[in-house]
């Protein structure tokens, strides 16, 4: 997944020029005005609508410039790093004393300048785990465009399962063919076709619109025609979706599957019957 | 660049041997309903090179079931076979025939 990497790529280097630019804080005087726009995305990766307030720090509150508050500042990144669980607030809150702390620590001593070198250098040690910075991605994917992270959950993707009742004592009458092919965007033809092929047998069409199979057959078995169907008449190879149209080429006569989502073109092969054999009182004559 | 030059590494054109050239000498097993719960297994498209009466023979003792071979106008001959026995058609054709498993399609239910 390139995207994902991309997502991330970034953000991780943000990370890292942020430990470095800590590192460098206290001859840097600028760094307060560097170091918001990564509260920001840090901030904007938790919750979005609170990117505008974190980019306006509170200047008035800069006046601790204590050691103690350095300290707490290196916890308070320790504290970050292991738990995201942190309610929005307070994030906010530590991360703008943390921002503001940095530009305090250009007047700090240096012991203490060390101080939070060592934390700093711990944080790049120990950094974001991969999983977490993962889980969050996944949650920012599926929170603002599910379906690219494979949400298949929506009304496309749905296909109702198939309703069989048993009409009389040999007979199959498989209610919901034509809802299914209009889900699949096939003619109930070609769906039905296809399952009189797989499974064998013959049948018609009856008034309701239902399709009546000869033979006795359960909803499972129909089922699992019907996904090998799916899988070889209606997903695009490529892209996974079931957003395609089956077209015939007039010029050779063959099928082939367009998709829709990509755009993508495979031909596929035309339903065949093949070996029938004669079962019943008609026997075939001994050829 | 170095990201470029890693390119070079995968051939595009290279054979990655899951060709998806039809091999038209598919063979088909697939299942009919009788009368009852009875079933009929049929083999189809069998290569040449095997005898299939020995198959068969070997087929019916394996499976416990009864079968004969069926000629066909179009579809040469077919081994029909009692009851449900495609999976195990397929196991015999893919370790003891050593065909392959994706020249083989189990049709039906």
């Amino acid at each position: 997944m390139s995207v994902e990497e991309l997502g991330f790529d970034p953000s991780l280097k943000k990370k890292k020029k942020k430990s470095t630019k800590s590192f460098e804080d206290p001859s840097a005087t600028a760094s307060p005005s560097e170091t918001t726009p990564e509260v920001d995305d840090v901030l904007s990766g938790l919750k979005k609508k609170k990117k505008s307030t974190a980019s306006a720090p509170g200047a008035d509150a800069s006046g601790d410039a204590a050691d103690d508050v350095t300290d707490s500042f290196a916890e308070l990144k320790l504290k970050k790093k292991k738990k995201k669980v942190v309610t929005a607030d307070d994030f906010e809150k530590e991360l703008e004393k943390a921002g503001l702390d940095e530009v305090t620590t250009t007047s700090a001593t240096e012991d203490i300048n060390k101080d939070s070198e060592d934390a700093n250098s711990q944080q790049s040690q120990l950094g974001l785990p991969y999983s977490s910075l993962l889980s969050r991605f996944f949650q920012i994917l599926s929170a603002n465009n599910p379906e690219l992270a494979g949400d298949r959950s929506g009304s496309k993707f749905r296909i109702p399962p198939p309703v069989c009742q048993r009409e009389g004592n040999k007979k199959t009458a498989f209610a919901n063919v034509q809802e299914i092919s209009d889900k699949l965007q096939r003619s109930p033809e070609h769906v039905i076709q296809y399952l009189f092929a797989e499974l064998g047998t013959s049948g018609s069409v009856d008034g309701q619109k239902r399709l009546i199979i000869r033979g006795r057959f359960q909803p499972k078995q129909l089922e699992n025609v019907l996904r090998r169907y799916i899988i070889e008449y209606v997903t695009c190879k490529t892209c996974k979706s079931i957003n395609t149209q089956l077209k015939k080429e007039s010029a050779n006569r063959l099928f082939f599957l367009v998709c829709n989502s990509c755009g993508s073109t495979r031909s596929v092969s035309s339903i065949k019957t093949g070996f029938q054999a004669k079962v019943g009182r008609k026997k075939k004559p001994v050829a | 660049m170095s990201s470029i030059e890693n390119l070079k590494a995968f051939d595009p054109f290279a054979d990655t041997g899951d060709d998806d050239t039809q091999p038209t000498n598919y063979i088909h097993i697939r299942i009919q309903q009788r009368n009852g719960r009875k079933t009929l297994t049929t083999v189809q498209g069998l290569p040449d090179e095997y005898d299939l009466k020995r198959i068969l023979k070997v087929l019916k003792k394996d499976f416990a079931c009864n079968g004969n071979i069926v000629k066909d106008e179009e579809l040469g001959e077919v081994i029909q076979l009692q009851g449900d026995q495609r999976v195990k058609v397929m196991e015999f054709l893919t370790t003891k025939l050593q065909l392959q498993k994706k020249n083989i399609k189990i049709h039906g239910f």
